[in-house]
């Protein structure tokens, strides 16, 4: 016998009470976990895909679409520039590294992005097997291609125009896989890279397969010729080729300054700030994220209220229970703690269901939501935010069940007794 | 064990109660009578350390109560002092096991399953351990009450009405149980009713009015 099993026993003798305090109670703590984890993991991810990004420019347009299509990969693109344009803003001396993106096509939905191995560089990433692309049409895919797809070192494919399924295949030419990026929980991971001139000679499809070595031969002979910085194959000031962006670092905090100004103000070009702009992007989604997180709330409140009441209620009924108690000995104190257990345990109970459930249901998600498992949400993380809730609601407990346990605590044993 | 001079209790300001003085002495069986309404469940409060703020004196077992704290008054009531009330008032939430172990559990005395066991075969309930008090019958109750006050083997026991409620058949059962685990453990017995077939069990008798 203990108080524990004293109050353990009360709350079984009401089950359906007890139980929809503790169903009340877990859906509002579910609603914030979730919210929790998932706003928490999502910023992890943006700011782990950012990062090493100050700005990205592009074609102008909405510089939210800039960022989300250039850095995240899930919007479209704004339109193409032209390389000699973005490479004389690559040649600004306040730029430490500037990374060239051509963007376009994809295959089963997973993007091919031309790019140099700076890009790669950018994410840390690692080869898994395989080799890094060289020239012509060889790629390197992501860990989440390659487990949706199972291409393989040496696999050939064709990809398909625009970036969603169904659009006009490039049958002519075959793409082939030359390696596999470790999993690295970026945006990599559903990635398809390549080099910018594979991009090219896919949708320069009149000039044939050979154009581009035969571009290079001529200018390799040319003794004038300047290669460009940003893809040094070409020719520096080549007027005819177009990218979709390019990925900025700083030199100095100085760029942050006078850089963007210059490229908004100076060319036909759009430079946008990926702090700037998931900053911009979170403050319209938190609307949405802080509704659901106030409707948890309320459902804790009134579990809270639902579970002063039930106390309330059933130490009327008590009464007698009480003062028998204090007849065989038991002291005020004693019964005080007890009521207060017993609220404890009811938001515990209900704290712990709900945090299970919250985890449960972003362990499931991904199963159904294939959007939430590209962006790699798992039920498996935990927080230290979670231990505030589970004390939070300790606290709520102990709260709702203060009046009633000082009820108890002042019970005139002789009056109850006596009956009246 | 109990002595009682000069007592009297208020209810509130206008009504006040005035007690006989007796004395009771060790392992005795004592009667107390009187109509309703004439104070004996008070008196018995007041014996059992219930009520504190009285003017006069109970002694109980040497002990003056008004002496005692509140804290000190519930650890000598669990440890000296046996209840058993009119309704049985059992906690419904626990089993028959559970409200016997409730009460050295509250007491601060060490719990014994195998006194646990005594005391139900004694009372004929060593079937009924693990049932849940909501089903047992009125009678069966009133035994496991009275197991519940027996457990702790208190220097007294106090009994308000234990036979009132009951048949002639169960009244004799119940008040034979209360005599023979009195004098099992040379405890002493207070009981107070109205109920006029107790008289001939028990013949020292404090008489109310």
């Amino acid at each position: 016998m203990s108080l524990f099993i004293l109050v353990w026993n009360y709350l079984r003798a009401r089950p359906l009470n007890t139980a929809i305090n503790v169903v009340l109670l877990s859906l509002g703590i579910a609603v914030i976990t979730i919210l929790l984890l998932f706003n928490g993991q999502l910023e992890e991810k943006i700011t782990k895909n950012s990062r090493g990004i100050d700005l990205v420019v592009g074609a102008k347009g909405s510089p939210l679409q800039l960022i989300l299509c250039n850095i995240f990969h899930i919007d479209f693109p704004t339109g193409n520039i032209s390389l000699r344009e973005a490479e004389k803003i690559s040649r600004n001396r306040l730029i430490k590294k500037a990374i060239p993106l051509a963007l376009g096509d994809s295959y089963r939905s997973y993007r091919i992005v031309g790019t140099t191995r700076a890009y790669a560089d950018l994410y840390k990433s690692e080869l898994a097997t395989g080799d890094w692309w060289n020239t012509g049409l060889e790629v390197v895919i992501g860990a989440n291609v390659q487990r949706m797809t199972n291409l393989k070192p040496g696999d050939q494919f064709a990809s398909a125009h625009g970036l969603s399924d169904g659009g006009h295949s490039h049958n002519d030419h075959l793409y082939i896989v030359t390696g596999i990026l470790e999993r690295n929980n970026t945006v990599l991971d559903n990635l398809i890279l390549t080099s910018v001139e594979s991009i090219w000679e896919m949708h320069d499809e009149t000039d044939g397969e050979t154009g581009i070595v035969e571009h290079q031969e001529h200018q390799e002979h040319d003794s004038s010729f300047v290669a460009s910085r940003l893809v040094p194959s070409v020719a520096a000031g080549d007027s005819t080729k177009e990218l979709t962006s390019i990925l900025i670092q700083y030199r100095s905090p100085l760029g942050a300054v006078q850089l963007p100004r210059f490229i908004n103000s100076q060319s036909s070009l759009q430079a946008a700030s990926p702090a700037f702009e998931t900053a911009r992007l979170f403050s319209i989604l938190g609307v949405g994220a802080d509704i659901l997180m106030g409707f948890g709330y309320i459902l804790i409140v009134i579990s809270g209220l639902s579970i002063f009441i039930a106390l309330y209620n059933s130490l009327k009924e008590r009464r007698y229970d009480m003062a028998i108690m204090r007849s065989m000995g038991a002291s005020r104190t004693k019964l005080f703690v007890a009521i207060l257990m017993e609220g404890g345990l009811l938001t515990l109970l209900g704290s712990v269901t709900g945090l299970l459930m919250g985890h449960g249901v972003l362990a499931i998600l991904p199963a159904f939501l294939e959007e939430t498992q590209k962006a790699g949400i798992t039920g498996l993380v935990f927080y230290s935010k979670e231990w505030i809730i589970l004390a939070g609601s300790l606290l709520l407990g102990l709260c709702c069940a203060l009046i009633p346990a000082i009820q108890a605590y002042r019970t005139d044993i002789s009056r109850v007794l006596a009956g009246n | 064990m109990v002595t009682v001079s000069d007592l009297s209790y208020s209810y509130s300001a206008a009504t006040a109660i005035r007690f006989p003085d007796f004395s009771v002495g060790k392992g005795e069986h004592f009667l107390l009578l009187g109509e309703s309404g004439s104070g004996k469940t008070t008196l018995l409060h007041l014996m059992g350390g219930l009520i504190r703020n009285y003017s006069g004196s109970v002694r109980v077992d040497g002990t003056e109560l008004s002496g005692l704290s509140e804290t000190g008054l519930d650890r000598f009531r669990g440890q000296k002092i046996g209840f058993v009330f009119q309704r049985n008032h059992l906690i419904g939430a626990l089993t028959v096991e559970k409200n016997l172990m409730l009460a050295p559990f509250l007491a601060g005395l060490t719990i014994d399953g195998k006194r646990v066991e005594e005391v139900l075969s004694g009372l004929g309930l060593e079937d009924k351990r693990h049932s849940k008090v909501t089903e047992l019958s009125q009678g069966q109750a009133q035994r496991v009450a009275i197991a519940r006050a027996l457990i702790n083997k208190p220097a007294i026991l106090f009994a308000d009405e234990p036979t009132s409620a009951l048949d002639d058949k169960n009244c004799n059962r119940v008040i034979q149980l209360l005599l023979d685990a009195a004098g099992e453990h040379g405890s002493t017995l207070i009981v107070a009713t109205h109920d006029l077939r107790l008289k001939e069990k028990i013949k020292n008798q404090i008489q109310l009015v």
